[in-house]
């Protein structure tokens, strides 16, 4: 207990210097930032009104939109290098949303390194992503609706990030997700793709009612919802109270970017489009999570529980993607999983405090690159071999797709960690921070994060060697070919992020220095075991990773049907039983109760109507129900009412 | 003997209820006057202008007049004339769907001939005839009289009254419904008998506060409350009989059972109209009796409305998970709403009343329009109501399923719609006065109910359309009605400020 | 007066509901369950209310629009009564608020007569 008390006036201190990040109006540039949501959304909305007469030309200006509001982007962000480390932080106030008395809520834009980060990654990767749309949906019949949608999703995630309230955050996460549900569904005629959408949603909204639930508690403590102000107050806390609001704001996390327990949407979220699957599966979206976590970083630091228990969900989730990843043979799932486990290693960046912020940003979007990248790759191999995703069916496709294939493997060799390329040093990084602290829990999150690096490896190279290597085991109609151009140029551009991009901003220091003003300066902690060992450690797993891979799926054939496997395999590919588990846990006691009270509508249940009807198809057992259709047992329901309350009263008194 | 001295009123406050018991009478006469082939044709223009003229007198006159009025009878404040002006302008809107007659080529709402037996000579004559049922329209001008009279009431008998008044036509609107009129007569006399019971317990409950405080008036009341020590062995159960009677009407569990059969029964522009004015008019009456009568009691009776909100909550979104009726579902809808809007009574705060205001708004305006839409959605002439009916709504008629999602979304709470601003207007309230618990409850609930909506909604869009389900071409009183619906509710969730200023000014009660 | 003499009341009031209760329950639990059409109407009191119509066999509407009509014009002349007796105290404003008070039971009887509801057939 002392060490928490001796801890906490330096805790405060963090804090502090965390918001003593001064704002300004936004001016210049930056004045015309309102800009980079409103071009995707007027677009959205012109797709969506305009009708047939813009089926040709909506995706091009769907496209031009989205680029449009990076070129916004880029200058906001070149006006905010321009200025002092400390003062880069613009406010732009949009307008009064709920503007009466106590409830006043403002919707501003708050561009600072966090957001402008988010921007930059968003709005390059989305245009990526729509231009690759181009190619990939050329023949969808509704891609002028497809556009509106991607448009609309660009907006909203922009919003996400930019608010400068929590509540404005609240209206670009519920955006996103209509926007992902609109894009999961997209293909609406296909049942399973609606029960994913529909998966998507209710996880999703378990999420939501941790932010809705953070956000009262906010208001109740604070009396204000805007990040200045919730930051400022902090300090003045109670510490209960904010571990409460970082664990509801765990839980918000854990639904958007799908975390440990709510991780079980992401997977079959993959029925949708390819390109959707990788702009908000992979990039953004599901990042949320993350971005929300280092954006309340005030609030995490000042409660140390509420971090190890960020730690504790994304330690779980990434072995759990990991492990998940190991069985999948289908190509898109493989990569869900793989998306889940590298989020987990954000997670528990963002879990370790100061520490972390930073890099789990910087992982962040160096994975935004090389997924994004992978997906897109995925996609292509998709196009040539009629949309199949089953791998056991793949195989030898590095001949017959040469770029795919190049851009494909600079993504894997990135997010193994092969030195030099980006996933080497922001993943790194993680795992050197989780080996920084005291007692148990260095060893606990350190080994999850140095074993996983292992087990990515092996699994990425599965992927990839099941995919492009080894015996063609194709099915007869198929005639693999090479992507048109709108669909490389853009894999092979996130290609080249992939292998550059970690190489220009991590050992630079460029991005840890780029966010201090945001996340705080971290006090540099010394790992339990030194960088260097923990360096070759990393590598030989990773080494050992890709050898058995290689031995198991390029020497050894790879039979087209999936062996049964052990009975770990076998859990993996069920991943790891999640759905029998939310549905004992969630799903049946949820049924029980509602048939316990439903015990109550007999007549809403058979759809059966009136007090007649009710006895032609009613035993007797129903007619003891209580809403049965007949007055009489409803006056009884109110008299009972009315004795109870008396009753209750007349206890009290 | 005392000299007579004549009570004062003050007619310039009461001038729009005056406008709509004379228009409702007016509309008496039309029935019985005017040859039944141009009623129609009266009564509407008749009905709109009473309604409108009302509204008018309300925003140019009655706000200038604000006092206490016919020996305390009637209370006009900022609180009584926001109720009575949101009361006078949904019922505008449910007015103009009730007013659908889909130019005679398809069946409307209504029963040509309320009276008749289902199937009987008498019936079949009226339909030979061309016969419609006009009477709804002064019908539901009483109504509004009633709604408007209801929170305006200063003392127990005159708030009788009004329960009275706006309930005795409700129930016969209830039994008007063109198809399945037995179902429709049944939910009539179910909602009568009902109704009957909890104004029974409603006038016990001011007879035993009368034994208390001699007194009916609520101000009289107030002084009298704030005085009792330890006698309240009368008052608290009298104030407890009174609040039974008025949450029947909002339809609070455990006095809930009527909603569900009597929304299924009635016509689906009735139960719109119900829904969302009689929730108005309760709710406004609850708040007055609460604040201003009982107020210096609420240790007593504070715990016992939280309670039935947690229980009105639960049990309605428990229950609407397993509807398979969209009028039922909208019925257990509007159960867990009334457990959310307790909360603002619970609460006791101006900014909690602003918010009650508020919601009862937006959640009026999208129960008029989605009630609306669910009387144009016909199975060979009959409203589909079967969810399987609704399935693949959103290919076959992208525009009613586009606005009824939206309706949906609205009811679950998702922001840029009014829902949304109306549970953070609430809620937020609630928080702050000690309703942490309350909150968190209603999250949950609403959470389920989420479910629920959005079930609708994949419904409507990913699966496949049945065959003989089409949606009937309304006329422009319709598409007039959801229009402004679907933009109110958009625009209460984009820019509430207007309403919410408004609420906020008009939330303190006269005493 | 003491609100103690409401005891006895409330006391007795205690013990009709319970009775009521009792025997709802009671009935529930011991009555045999063999159901029929009539038992499950709306309005169960042995002969069927509104037996579904082959030419009649209902009372006829006008019976109940005769009662009611009693029932106004009955309280109409209760109210007659007192205000005759001291009209000429009261002045104007009671006059205007006779008068407006009898034209409003009058246009529910202008209804009831155009509408034929007095015509005994």
């Amino acid at each position: 207990m002392t060490g928490v008390l001796s801890l906490s006036p330096h805790v405060a201190s963090l804090a502090a210097e965390g918001s003593a990040l001064t704002t300004r109006d936004a001016s210049g540039a930056s004045a015309i930032g309102w800009l980079m949501i409103a071009l995707p959304l007027a677009g959205a909305a012109l797709l969506l009104v305009g009708g047939k007469a813009l089926n040709k030309i909506g995706p091009l200006l769907a496209t031009a939109l989205s680029w449009a509001s990076f070129g916004v982007g880029v200058a906001v962000l070149l006006q905010l290098m321009g200025m002092a480390a400390g003062e880069r932080s613009l406010h732009l106030n949009l307008y009064s949303w709920i503007p009466a008395g106590k409830l006043d809520v403002n919707f501003g834009m708050l561009m600072d390194p966090l957001s402008m980060t988010f921007v930059m990654l968003i709005t390059f990767v989305g245009s990526l992503i729509h231009v690759y749309s181009l190619g990939y949906m050329e023949h969808d019949p509704d891609k002028r609706r497809f556009f509106a949608y991607l448009n609309l999703f660009i907006a909203a995630m922009l919003t996400l990030v930019l608010a400068d309230s929590y509540l404005g955050l609240f209206l670009g996460w519920e955006g996103v997700g209509l926007a992902s549900y609109l894009l999961i569904g997209f293909w609406n005629w296909n049942p399973a793709y609606a029960t994913a959408a529909n998966k998507a949603f209710i996880m999703n909204r378990v999420g939501d009612l941790g932010l809705l639930l953070a956000m009262f508690t906010m208001f109740a403590t604070f009396g204000k919802l805007d990040f200045a102000s919730v930051n400022a107050s902090v300090a003045g806390a109670g510490k209960g109270t904010l571990t409460i609001i970082g664990i509801l704001l765990l839980v918000a996390a854990c639904g958007k970017s799908a975390q440990f327990p709510l991780q079980a949407w992401l997977g079959d979220a993959m029925a949708g489009p390819t390109p959707v699957s990788a702009l908000i599966h992979a990039a953004t979206m599901v990042t949320a999570g993350v971005y929300l976590i280092v954006r309340s970083n005030a609030i995490y630091t000042a409660t140390p529980d509420a971090r190890l228990a960020v730690c504790i969900v994304g330690a779980i989730t990434l072995m759990f993607g990991a492990i998940v990843g190991c069985a999948k043979d289908d190509l898109k799932k493989a990569l869900a999983a793989s998306t889940m486990s590298q989020i987990g290693y954000m997670i528990l960046a963002a879990g370790l405090g100061p520490v972390g912020y930073a890099f789990a940003i910087f992982h962040l979007v160096t994975h935004g690159f090389f997924k994004a990248g992978m997906f897109l790759g995925a996609g292509s191999v998709m196009h040539g071999m009629n949309d199949q995703v089953d791998m056991r069916r793949f195989g030898g496709l590095s001949a017959v797709m040469k770029i795919t294939w190049i851009t494909f493997g600079l993504g894997w060799l990135a997010i193994i960690g092969v030195p030099g390329l980006s996933g080497f040093w922001s993943k790194d990084k993680i795992i050197e921070a989780a080996f920084i602290g005291e007692g148990w829990r260095p060893w606990v999150f350190g080994l999850a994060a140095l074993i996983c690096a292992g087990i990515t490896a092996f699994y990425m190279s599965r992927l990839f060697f099941m995919t492009f290597h080894g015996k063609r085991r194709w099915t007869d109609d198929v005639h693999p070919h090479e992507s048109p151009l709108t669909m490389t140029i853009p894999m092979m551009v996130l290609a080249v992020g992939s292998a550059l991009l970690g190489l220009a901003i991590g050992p630079t220091g460029i991005i840890t220095d780029w966010l201090a003003p945001v996340t705080g300066a971290h006090e540099e902690g010394e790992p339990v075991i030194p960088v260097p060992v923990l360096i070759v450690l990393t590598l030989l797993l990773v080494a050992a990773g890709v050898a058995l891979a290689w031995m198991r799926y390029v020497r050894d054939a790879v039979p087209v049907v999936p062996p049964v496997g052990s009975l770990a395999t076998r859990a993996a590919r069920k991943d790891l039983y999640q759905d029998d588990v939310n549905e004992a846990i969630f799903a049946r006691p949820g049924l029980h109760l509602t048939r316990g009270l439903v015990f109550a509508d007999n007549k809403g249940v058979d759809g059966a109507a009136g007090g007649t009807a009710a006895l032609i198809g009613g035993s007797s057992s129903r007619l003891a129900k209580l809403q049965n259709g007949f007055v009489r047992s409803y006056a009884l329901t109110m008299l009972t009412g009315v004795v109870a309350i008396l009753g209750l009263v007349w206890v009290i008194q | 003997m005392g000299e007579f001295v004549a009570t004062k009123i003050n007619y310039a406050a009461v001038l729009p209820m005056l406008i709509v018991f004379a228009a409702a009478m007016i509309g008496v006469l039309v029935e019985a006057f005017v040859p039944r082939a141009s009623r129609y044709v009266a009564q509407l223009p008749l009905t709109l202008i009473g309604l409108a003229g009302a509204l008018a007198a309300l925003l140019l006159n009655s706000r200038d007049n604000q006092g206490i009025t016919a020996a305390g009878a009637v209370v006009v404040d900022g609180p009584t004339l926001m109720f009575q002006g949101i009361v006078l302008a949904l019922s505008i809107l449910a007015v103009l769907v009730m007013a659908e007659r889909l130019d005679r080529e398809g069946a409307d709402a209504f029963t040509q001939s309320g009276a008749s037996v289902p199937g009987s000579p008498l019936e079949a004559q009226a339909e030979r005839l061309g016969a419609t049922t006009t009477e709804v329209f002064p019908l539901t001008l009483f109504a509004v009289g009633g709604m408007m009279l209801f929170p305006a009431s200063g003392n127990l008998l005159t708030m009788f009254v009004a329960l009275e008044v706006l309930s005795l036509p409700l129930y016969i609107m209830t039994g008007l419904a063109r198809r399945r009129r037995l179902l429709s007569q049944e939910a009539a006399l179910k909602y009568f008998l009902l109704g009957a019971f909890s104004s029974a317990f409603f006038i016990f409950g001011a007879a035993l506060i009368y034994g208390a405080t001699t007194s009916t008036d609520l101000s009289v009341i107030a002084k009298a409350v704030g005085q009792v020590t330890g006698l309240d062995s009368l008052l608290v159960p009298g104030i407890l009989l009174v609040a039974v009677g008025l949450l029947f009407k909002v339809g609070a569990v455990p006095f809930h059972s009527w909603t569900p059969d009597v929304y299924q029964g009635a016509p689906s522009p009735v139960t719109g109209f119900m829904a969302a004015c009689t929730k108005i008019a309760a709710f406004g009456a609850m708040a007055r009796v609460f604040y201003v009568g009982f107020e210096a009691l609420r240790w007593n009776w504070q715990p016992v409305l939280a309670v039935v909100a947690a229980l009105t909550m639960v049990v309605g979104a428990v229950l609407s998970i397993t509807q398979k009726d969209v009028k039922r579902l909208l019925a257990y809808s509007s159960i867990t709403h009334a457990g959310f809007l307790l909360l603002g009574i619970v609460a006791m705060d101006r900014t909690s009343i602003a918010g009650l205001m508020f919601y009862l708004a937006a959640y009026g305006i999208s129960t008029i329009t989605a009630f609306a839409l669910i009387a144009l959605v016909r199975q060979s002439g009959a409203e589909a109501t079967h969810l399987s009916q609704w399935a693949g709504l959103g290919r076959t008629s992208p525009v009613v399923a586009a606005v009824f999602a939206f309706m949906m979304l609205s009811f679950a709470g998702i922001p840029l719609t009014s829902g949304f601003t109306a549970k953070f207007a609430l809620f937020a309230p609630a928080v702050a006065h000690g309703g942490v618990w309350l909150v968190v409850l209603a999250m949950l609930a609403s959470a389920v109910t989420a479910f629920v909506y959005v079930r609708v909604i994949v419904l409507m869009y990913f699966s496949d359309p049945i065959d003989g389900v089409s949606v009937v071409n309304p006329s422009y009183l319709t598409y007039a009605a959801v229009a402004v619906g679907a933009a109110l509710t958009l625009m209460l969730g984009v820019l509430p400020s207007p309403l919410l200023d408004a609420a906020k000014s008009a939330s303190i009660f006269l005493r | 007066m003491t609100n103690y003499s409401y005891g006895p009341l409330l006391f007795f009031a205690a013990i009709g509901l319970g009775f009521a209760a009792f025997s709802v329950v009671a009935g529930a639990l011991a009555g045999p369950k063999r159901y029929n059409r009539a038992k499950a109407d709306a309005y169960e009191c042995g002969i069927q209310p509104s037996p579904h119509a082959e030419g009649g066999g209902r009372v006829p509407i006008k019976y109940y629009l005769t009662a009611m009509l009693f029932i106004v014009f009955d309280i109409e002349s209760v109210f007659l009564y007192p205000f005759a007796v001291a009209f000429d105290r009261m002045g104007l404003f009671a006059l205007i608020e006779m008068v407006l008070f009898i034209l409003t039971v009058f246009v529910a009887y202008a209804y009831v007569w155009r509408r034929g509801g007095l015509e005994w057939d």
